[in-house]
């Protein structure tokens, strides 16, 4: 008679497992390789960037002068003179430089793998601030309607009218290069588009009858809106989050490149090629390599991206 | 404003001619052993099994059945469209003799559209939003005839459209899809079905997406389609009354196997399996009564495609299974009749004697309504449309106003069930809303205990009156929160209604309130999409009725759900009811449900109350004029009933600019004149506690004959 | 639709209005801080103080504005200290060259994108989308200035194909264009395709898409009349606004490859803190940006019937 028969003894449920839950939806990424591709490059990079200080084989800005624009897997000759902060030392003969040395004497791969660090401090933290903007100002915009969202769509329409990077030079040119301008810059640049489209999921879930259902037993607004609403939007955000890292990314190269992005001597994947364009024709690899990692990188980023998205799309 | 009422006893008895010819004619469609599989990543998943189905010529056989049994990938098997993931994996389709699995796709393309038409669920989304509908219908003629002229292909279209009864056919060939109503779409997209002449015309719930009066007047045009063209039909529908009204022969699935077939009067006076016997049991029809006949649930739920059981795939839901013999191994269609071509799948039909067989429904005493709970007076709630543009604010017309409810007036007792009944953009929702204090009225009182919370909005309601006056949902899809578990959306409710506050004395109440709907405790930690419908639907009701409410009311709360789990989900709300001495306020637009469940009706059109009364009043003369056509529309899947048919013209009108006078004068069958385009109608009361909003007088309104009658046995 | 087109035009009007005040305020409200990034750090204060009484820093803000945007409707952009010009005359000249540059790649990148958009679209799932959404992705993950790198290292130094600067020191040299046009095309061309993809594979989903070819039509009448109308609506868009990336996204591949166009205008000038030069190319690029919008906004109401006849 009734739909679920139910068992006469009436067992007490089994306790929830979060960790158990944590590990079934990673799991979830072997369904696409697409995404397993993408998620190992970027867990390469995030190993690479954490034990940076053991992988090096040698300080990033230290100078070995007679391996200036070295080809990789070049050997220091024996008794030749260069500089530490300890003053000056001569080389043993078996300093080998993998990836080559750059404009200055440096070693290639070493800075390479201190960039890895650098950017992946960088795009992260920026990213994770307009998040955080784009999101509260998107849940007001859909939630609140009304003036609110009027409001901030404007606000958004017209910095989104601005061109990405003639916001980016402006703003540096203002406030000058620095850690801290490039991530409120990133953040000023990014968060209007986080809240378009949070906004966008918001104005569909906010119809939905579990949110009807908060509000007929009077929740208030925020409780509906982050304990109601946001955690069912976090599918497309994630997919969209892992884009936006790869482009932010991508500028913080860009800017590094240009000469606008963090001051030198930092091992910065763009500040690389910069300084070493002048010399790409006759020491190629010290620009191609950092090219290589941040290609990757963003790669790794996309793929992840586009893998998770199809995962999403099966269910 | 034509009536179109025609006693139909049986509208098939009445159109013989059709069938005697298709007894000699050789069939249309034979389909034979055809099995169907879905291949996804879990594996394959068999869709369709032992399928065999003959259509001959002029013959409309029904396919009907649950979601998921498989009716529309028969339909898109027969148009050779599976998708990328499905495929026929055994069998055959003979199309005219033709077998259509062995076709090229040049083949198959001359076929469809031309020899084989279809028509779709959602019409609106079956039309191209990005060409007009005179270039939408042309293509068909020009595309399959090779001498055809654009002028004549046009004037096929315009006459097409006038055969599926479009007024002002010119306009609608211009037209953007998004530019008509849902009825005239669905009319188009018949006319486009019907352009090429084809043999076999493929319905698949033509009108599930429509109001059951525009529902009316479709099905009304596909008996006549039938009746004037000789076309074959398959129609797919989850109605068996609507299957009645339109078919010859019926076909029953249940998951992906037919359960039982034969003409419709002997499936339908005589089922031999368990399942169809069940879901006649299930369904609301006019000889069913909760108190002395209560609705008979089947127990359990539709198996899942990848977990079906062995044998019989209705075995663990069915009353007559045996251990042995039911599961062991596939069971194959079984002939009762050879005559009607009646058959069954189901090895003990012969044993079972259904003529003795009562299923244990205990009958219930009815319930003694108490003290005034809600009061409705005058309730009014207008939305104003601001428009913005430049001509509206030099008229002065800048701010309209939507009058979603129009000085509402009616009551509500204490253990009651009060129906309000209404097509789309009636205004029942928007009841709810300011009643839960989702919105606040314009006007009027709403008394609930005692308290106007007319303009008191839900966050300036106390914690008590919010949990006294709950709601239970339409959607089960959406109405429990997808990244919550079951226990912690009834445990939200506990603590905020401070009913429990410490974590074991809340899990002890969710635990409690889960026996009460009667399910698992286990579900405690489930997350809702590891819940099917019906269960989702449960655990929406234990939250209503967590804070035990004084009055929860039910948006459609079963209207979403397959029928044979209506049945019982409409069974534990009454129980519960019952047992919390519960006013229920049951918003609905299938008068079978309401018919069935409530103890009084309120009919509401475009805003406003025309009807209401206890049940058994508002069902029998006198009527609105209104109420009259809505009886009329709703199918019923009974033989024996008899039905006046009152096919409403027009479309409903839009709630922005609503008719003048009486709103429902546009489309009145009865309107007696000039007064009803300028007069609102007055209330005339046709006994204590039945009203009815009209100008016709009562006398008058009191002959009209019954729409429903039992036909003399 | 006259309504709606004057409507849009206003709004549009508004947005540079408001752009611009906000554009001359983070450029112009902190003066001390102007002096000093144009004098450098070991100006003196009385040095920094003549500087801006000289340049008219020290009036209040609004009539500074004013002034402004006076001279900027008149023609009147100011005077350029890093190439001692009016700034008009070298901006102008250095947008048609990035109008060139735009145009060769939007006239490759354009029908490229569209074409791979609608054959990965069209079967979703089959090996050529798979392929095609791979191929994308990979040119989308690598920025501007490393494909150059690339292109250049294979191109200009292995194979010394092509010159690796496009100066145009010679005058116009189409050689010269190929590795900006090519390194632009690959960036951008991804967005598009799979815009475009996304687009042609929801419209093949769709129940009328089912209608067409039930219909009976023949498969090149479904995807020509009935799949790309809709299909084309949202990547129309898009592409638009791509106008706008261009503008802006060139400014390092016109950097790397010394393009004498807009943006490597615009670096130049911020590199150099010319004050004038940057406040021209920023509220020409808005412009341009705003404009785009406003000709994308029109374009999907008029492709649209569903918002056209509402």
């Amino acid at each position: 008679m009734t739909e679920d028969a139910i068992s006469a003894e009436r067992p007490l449920p089994a306790p929830r497992r979060p960790f158990r839950e944590a590990v079934k939806s990673i799991g979830l990424l072997r369904e696409s390789w697409v995404a397993s591709l993408g998620a190992g490059i970027v867990v390469f990079w995030v190993i690479v960037a954490v034990l940076a200080p053991v992988l090096a084989p040698y300080p990033p800005n230290q100078q070995i002068g007679p391996l200036k624009n070295a080809p990789p897997m070049t050997l220091a000759e024996e008794g030749r003179p260069y500089f530490t902060d300890q003053g000056m030392e001569r080389t043993s003969g078996d300093e080998l430089y993998i990836l080559g040395g750059d404009n200055l004497g440096r070693d290639v791969l070493s800075r390479v793998i201190w960039g890895a660090r650098s950017v992946l401090i960088y795009a992260p933290i920026a990213t994770a601030c307009a998040y955080v903007i784009g999101i509260a100002m998107g849940l007001l915009a859909g939630y609140r309607r009304g003036w609110i969202d009027d409001v901030l769509s404007r606000v958004s329409d017209i910095i989104l009218s601005f061109p990405v990077l003639v916001l980016y030079v402006v703003i540096i040119t203002v406030f000058g290069p620095s850690a801290i301008n490039i991530v409120l810059a990133v953040t000023f640049a990014s968060a209007p588009g986080i809240m378009r489209i949070v906004r966008g999921l918001v104005l569909d879930l906010r119809n939905r009858d579990y949110v009807a259902a908060a509000q007929t037993r009077g929740e208030n607004p925020w409780y509906i809106m982050l304990v109601e609403i946001l955690p069912n939007a976090r599918g497309p955000l994630i997919v969209d989050a892992c884009l936006r890292l790869g482009y932010t990314t991508i500028t913080i190269g860009v800017l590094g490149f240009l000469g606008l992005g963090l001051p030198p001597p930092d091992p910065n994947w763009g500040n690389l090629v910069a300084e070493n364009r002048e010399v790409a024709q006759i020491a190629p690899y010290s620009t191609l390599f950092p090219c290589i990692a941040i290609s990757t990188l963003v790669l790794g980023l996309n793929l992840l991206a586009d893998g998770l998205r199809e995962i999403s799309m099966k269910d | 404003m034509a009536v179109q009422e025609a006693l139909a006893a049986d509208p098939r008895t009445v159109a013989p001619d059709n069938a005697v010819a298709a007894e000699a004619a050789s069939p249309v469609l034979e389909i034979d052993n055809l099995n169907i599989s879905y291949f996804t990543r879990a594996g394959e998943i068999p869709a369709v099994i032992d399928f065999s189905l003959t259509v001959k010529p002029g013959e409309a056989v029904g396919l009907v059945g649950e979601s998921g049994c498989g009716k529309t990938t028969v339909a898109m098997a027969i148009m050779q469209y599976l998708g990328g993931n499905g495929r026929i994996v055994g069998g055959s389709i003979r199309f005219k003799g033709r077998d259509m699995n062995a076709m090229s796709e040049e083949e198959l393309r001359q076929l469809r559209g031309s020899q084989i038409a279809m028509v779709y669920q959602e019409p609106m989304a079956a039309l191209n939003p990005s060409m007009t509908i005179g270039s939408q219908l042309m293509e068909v003629p020009l595309y399959h005839e090779p001498n055809c002229s654009q002028e004549e292909a046009f004037r096929r279209a315009v006459e097409m459209l006038g055969n599926v009864r479009l007024a002002d056919a010119a306009r609608v060939m211009s037209a953007y899809p998004h530019q008509i109503s849902g009825g005239q779409q669905q009319r188009v997209v018949i006319a486009m079905a019907l352009l090429s002449n084809p043999a076999l015309l493929l319905l698949d719930e033509p009108t599930t997406a429509l109001d059951v009066t525009v529902e009316a007047g479709i099905v009304e045009l596909i008996a006549e389609i039938s009746r004037s063209f000789g076309t074959s039909m398959l129609y797919i529908s989850h109605n068996l009354g609507l299957i009645r009204e339109t078919c010859d022969r019926v076909c029953v699935m249940y998951s992906g196997e037919v359960a039982e077939e034969g003409t419709i009067r002997e499936l339908f006076e005589n089922p031999r399996h368990p399942y169809t016997r069940g879901l006649f049991g299930c369904i609301a029809t006019p000889g069913k009564d909760k108190y002395a006949k209560p609705l008979t649930p089947i127990r359990g739920q539709l198996p899942l495609p990848h977990e079906r059981p062995p044998g019989c795939n209705f075995g663990p839901r069915c009353d007559h299974f045996r251990d042995g013999r039911c599961d062991a191994g596939m069971i194959r269609m079984q002939s009762v009749d050879p005559a009607t071509a009646h058959r069954a799948r189901c090895i003990r039909w012969q044993e079972i004697d259904w003529d003795n067989y009562r299923v244990e429904q205990a009958a219930y005493t009815p319930i003694e309504p108490g003290e005034t709970v809600l009061e409705s007076r005058e309730m009014q709630k207008y939305y104003p449309i601001v428009d913005r543009s430049l001509a509206a604010m030099l008229s002065g017309r800048a701010v309209r106003y939507v009058k979603a409810n129009e000085s509402l007036t009616f009551q509500a007792r204490k253990r009651q069930t009060v129906a309000i009944v209404g097509e789309s953009g009636c205004g029942k929702s928007t009841f709810a809303k300011v009643l839960m204090g989702l919105e606040t009225a314009t006007g009027g009182e709403l008394v609930f205990n005692g308290k106007d919370v007319a303009e008191q909005s839900v966050m300036k309601r106390t914690p008590a009156q919010i949990a006294s006056l709950q709601m239970v949902f339409q959607n089960p899809n959406d109405t429990l929160n997808p990244s919550m578990t079951v226990g912690s959306q009834i445990g939200r409710v506990l603590r905020k209604f401070r009913i429990a506050r410490d974590p074991q004395e809340i899990e002890q109440r969710v635990l409690d309130l889960l026996d009460v709907v009667k399910l698992p405790r286990a579900f405690i930690n489930r997350r809702p999409r590891q819940l099917s419908g019906g269960q989702k639907q449960r655990v929406g009701i234990a939250r209503a009725f967590a804070g035990n409410p004084a009055m929860v009311i039910a948006d459609e709360p079963v209207s979403a759900l397959d029928v044979s789990v209506q049945a019982a989900v409409t069974g534990l709300l009454m129980d519960i009811q019952r047992e919390y001495d519960t006013t229920l306020l049951f918003i609905s637009h299938d008068l079978g449900v309401v018919r069935y469940l409530a103890d009084r009706v309120v009919v509401m059109y475009l805003g406003q109350i025309m009807e209401q009364g206890d049940t058994e009043a508002v069902f029998a003369p006198p009527y609105h004029p209104y109420t009259e056509a809505l009886l009329s529309a709703v199918p019923i899947a009974d033989t024996r009933v008899r039905k006046r048919r009152i096919i409403l013209e027009g479309a409903l009108p839009s709630v922005l600019d609503p008719p003048k006078g009486c709103p429902f004068h546009t489309r009145c069958p009865r309107k007696i004149g000039a007064i009803c385009e300028d007069t609102p109608p007055p209330e005339q009361e046709a006994e204590s506690g039945h009203s009815i909003r009209c100008h016709i007088p009562m006398d008058e309104l009191r002959r009209v004959e019954p729409v429903i009658q039992y036909n003399a046995e | 639709m006259l309504i709606f087109l004057l409507k849009r035009l206003g709004f549009m009007l508004l947005t540079m209005l408001v752009v611009s005040i906000l554009l001359f305020l983070v450029l112009e409200i902190n003066v001390e801080n102007l002096a000093t990034r144009v004098l450098g750090q070991f100006s003196t204060e009385e040095q920094r103080q003549i500087w801006l009484e000289e340049n008219g820093y020290l009036r209040p803000i609004y009539i500074r504005y004013l002034e402004w945007i006076g001279d900027m409707l008149q023609g009147d952009f100011g005077h350029s200290t890093r190439f001692n010009v009016p700034v008009s005359e070298i901006l102008f000249d250095r947008l048609g060259n990035t109008g060139l540059l735009a145009l060769c790649v939007f006239g490759v990148m354009v029908p490229l994108a569209l074409t791979l958009g609608i054959l990965a679209g069209m079967r979703e799932g089959s090996s050529m989308d798979r392929s095609i959404t791979f191929f994308s992705v990979l040119t989308t993950s690598v920025p501007e200035f490393a494909s150059a790198v690339f292109f250049s290292a294979i191109f200009v130094f292995a194979l010394g194909w092509l010159p690796g600067t496009s100066g145009m020191a010679q005058g116009f040299n189409w050689t010269e264009m190929v590795l900006p046009v090519v390194v632009l095309v690959l960036y951008g061309f991804g967005y598009i395709a799979r815009m475009m993809r996304a687009s042609m594979a929801e419209v093949m989903q769709s129940p009328y898409i089912r209608t067409a070819i039930l219909k009976g039509l023949p498969y090149r009448r479904v995807i020509t009349k009935h799949a790309l109308r809709n299909a084309l609506i949202a990547p129309f868009t898009v592409i638009i606004l791509q106008i706008n990336w261009l503008l802006s996204g060139v400014i390092a591949v016109e950097y790397f490859f010394s393009y004498k166009g807009f943006g490597a205008l615009l670096l130049e000038a911020s590199l150099n803190t010319d004050i004038d030069v940057i406040q021209g190319c920023a509220i020409v690029a808005v412009f341009v940006a705003v404009g785009t919008q406003t000709l994308a906004d029109i374009g999907y109401t008029y492709l649209n019937p569903r918002i056209r006849f509402s």
